[in-house]
């Protein structure tokens, strides 16, 4: 097991796009990093750079403190595992596991050890002798697992891994994923685009957006401080509400949108100018109109999930507010209601720079 | 339901069409010579072996078939195992001019066989090549190769990259990658290239004819070709030859027949 360290890591291809852009991040040992950003944000390219598969325009990549930028992949002692599973459908799954054994030249009764063990620990042994195209996808899933685990390599990458398995499978395979890296404690990088496979499974979870690492930081510290605009909107399901407006600072702070405006707690710095003020959906509650409250809306749609219950309102100049009630709570389509925002939980961003104010 | 007996009257019609050359030389091959100058029958009357065993006996067939084999299979040896090689790089590997270099292939089977017979016979001769294995077998590689390189580009392109990429990371070296993961993969596709490219040469006539000089590497067409005498044609002998050359080419193509297919289409649908 090793660390894995990118300093100033740079891509560019020849038609001019840029896929990383100065992507500096330091993997400790034993830490399961996720990489999450929307599809073309470079994610991917930043992990194909990992196991050089793509070759990195400037900087430097290091697994285990040795310098690897120059390296092929074949060099690197490294295993990943793709989105497709890429299994070899000419190979039987004691072969797919043994791959990378056999073609190290390893002796054939290790293989045989340590390729037994792999497929008792996932459950595959009764499919040794079976070809990929007669799994299912999750026995596939496993497959390509297992073929990593078999090499005990330094560092585990996975590439959007669960994205073709159906929503059971996945929660499923990602709680395994859990487990595994508890058991193995090895240096993973795990690749998505589902924020809730990376708040559950990433010791730390490193944002990307248009080829720029936003932010890298543990689960809660990017739902509770988001560094800028995009993180914050990324981060959380349903996503974050935001006011325009900007900050005046007669006696005391005061948020003041076209039509929200908010107290706000005494900030840090120069707050002026246009900021956007950004609220958690979980954060917001409904109360009664005519109540105290500083804000008021018209319910417009309401989605009952069971546990919960999804309101969207009309809002002064907001069009479509977010609010997470209780399932018990009564709310109709039509109601004009009151909206309590809780002072500590309103985030307020620079709108120039995207940047988070004050703490 | 009537359009299903319209198809199948149309694709009888073509089936017709198309056999019933090979079957009247069938027919024709089991025919004594005395009858054959008659009406064509559906069946043959009396038949016969006489044609087949005076090919043996008299014209020592035997020759033109061994010539035959070793110039076919050897180019086609040669065109899939070199041109496998060389349509993994131009599929796969990232360099400069790629796109020229397949064209500059392509190029080279566009000149017309008769154009360059001439200049091709004096350069075989310089070599000292004219009747001998390696002087057709040469100018047949030279134009199969193009062939063998274009379909094997396309079988390669067609597989999933991610398995080689998977291949790479597993700690296999591009050799390893090409013989355990790219070769046995693309199967349907040299099988193919090897039939096809088999075929080209087996059926070749104009070099085989001007590159050799007697029955000793004549090989099967020519050798029928030569059949003739100045006062008579031997029918029936040109047709027992015509079925036995054909025969093997026809019988590996049936028993690979779902392989080619499925070579020939690869990728047109997914899955």
């Amino acid at each position: 097991m090793a660390r894995v360290v990118l300093e100033h890591v740079h891509k560019s291809y020849p038609n001019g796009f840029v896929a990383a852009r100065d992507v500096s991040l330091d993997i400790e040992d034993g830490e399961l990093l996720v990489l999450v950003g929307p599809s073309g944000s470079g994610k991917s390219t930043v992990l194909r750079m990992i196991a050089g598969l793509e070759k990195v325009t400037s900087g430097r990549i290091l697994i285990g403190d040795r310098d690897v930028t120059e390296l092929p992949p074949q060099a690197r002692d490294v295993a990943m595992v793709f989105q497709s599973y890429a299994l070899y459908p000419h190979l039987t799954v004691r072969e797919n596991l043994g791959f990378g054994l056999a073609v190290r030249r390893q002796p054939p009764a290790i293989i045989k050890e340590r390729v037994e063990a792999a497929a008792e620990s996932l459950g595959l042994t009764a499919m040794l002798n079976r070809k990929p195209a007669q799994l299912s996808g999750g026995q596939r899933q496993r497959v390509a697992l297992g073929r990593a685990i078999v090499r005990d390599p330094l560092a585990f990458l996975f590439d959007e891994p669960l994205s073709n398995l159906d929503a059971q499978l996945r929660s499923d395979t990602r709680t395994e994923l859990a487990r595994l890296h508890l058991r193995l404690k090895a240096t993973m990088v795990y690749v998505t685009h589902d924020q809730v496979e990376a708040m559950t499974l990433g010791t730390r979870v490193a944002v990307m957006h248009e080829g720029v690492l936003q932010q890298v930081a543990p689960p809660m510290t990017l739902y509770r401080e988001p560094a800028n605009l995009f993180v914050a909107g990324f981060i959380g399901s349903p996503g974050m509400n935001f006011v325009r407006g900007t900050v005046r600072r007669a006696d005391g702070c005061m948020f003041e949108g076209s039509a929200l405006s908010l107290p706000l707690s005494p900030l840090d710095g120069e707050a002026a100018g246009d900021v956007a003020l950004g609220v958690r959906p979980q954060a917001l509650s409904l109360v009664p109109s005519g109540n105290d409250a500083p804000w008021r809306g018209t319910v417009f749609l309401v989605e009952a999930l069971g546990s919960e219950q999804i309101v969207h309102l009309a809002a002064g100049d907001v069009k479509d507010l977010v609010v997470v009630v209780p399932a018990e709570q009564r709310v109709a389509i039509g109601d004009e209601v009151g909206i309590h925002v809780p002072a500590n939980a309103v985030h307020l961003f620079d709108v120039r720079t995207g940047m988070r104010l004050g703490a | 339901m009537s359009g299903r007996v319209w198809w199948r009257a149309v694709l009888t019609a073509l089936v017709l069409f198309a056999a019933a050359p090979f079957a009247w030389a069938i027919i024709a091959s089991l025919t004594p010579g005395a009858v054959l100058g008659g009406a064509p029958a559906l069946w043959p009357r009396n038949p016969t072996l006489e044609h087949y065993r005076a090919l043996f006996a008299v014209r020592s067939f035997w020759l033109p078939i061994r010539n035959s084999l070793v110039v076919a299979g050897t180019t086609t040896v040669l065109c899939v195992s070199a041109g496998a090689l060389a349509a993994y790089a131009l599929a796969r590997l990232e360099m400069r001019g790629k796109r020229a270099i397949l064209a500059v292939i392509l190029a080279v089977t566009m000149f017309p066989q008769i154009a360059i017979v001439s200049p091709l016979y004096m350069l075989l001769r310089a070599m000292h090549l004219i009747d001998s294995y390696p002087g057709l077998i040469l100018p047949y590689v030279t134009f199969a190769m193009p062939l063998a390189v274009w379909l094997l580009v396309g079988f390669f392109r067609q597989l999933p990259r991610d398995l080689e990429e998977q291949a790479m990371v597993d700690g296999a070296s591009r050799w390893q990658v090409m013989r355990r993961v790219v070769l046995p993969l693309s199967a349907p596709g040299l099988a193919t290239t090897a039939i096809l490219t088999f075929i080209y040469c087996w059926n070749e006539f104009l070099f085989a004819l001007s590159f050799t000089l007697g029955p000793e590497r004549q090989t099967v067409p020519v050798a029928i070709a030569l059949f003739r005498g100045q006062y008579q044609i031997p029918w029936g002998e040109i047709l027992a030859a015509a079925i036995l050359a054909t025969a093997p080419v026809a019988i590996v193509v049936l028993a690979f027949q779902r392989r080619i297919v499925q070579g020939l289409t690869a990728g047109a649908v997914k899955g």
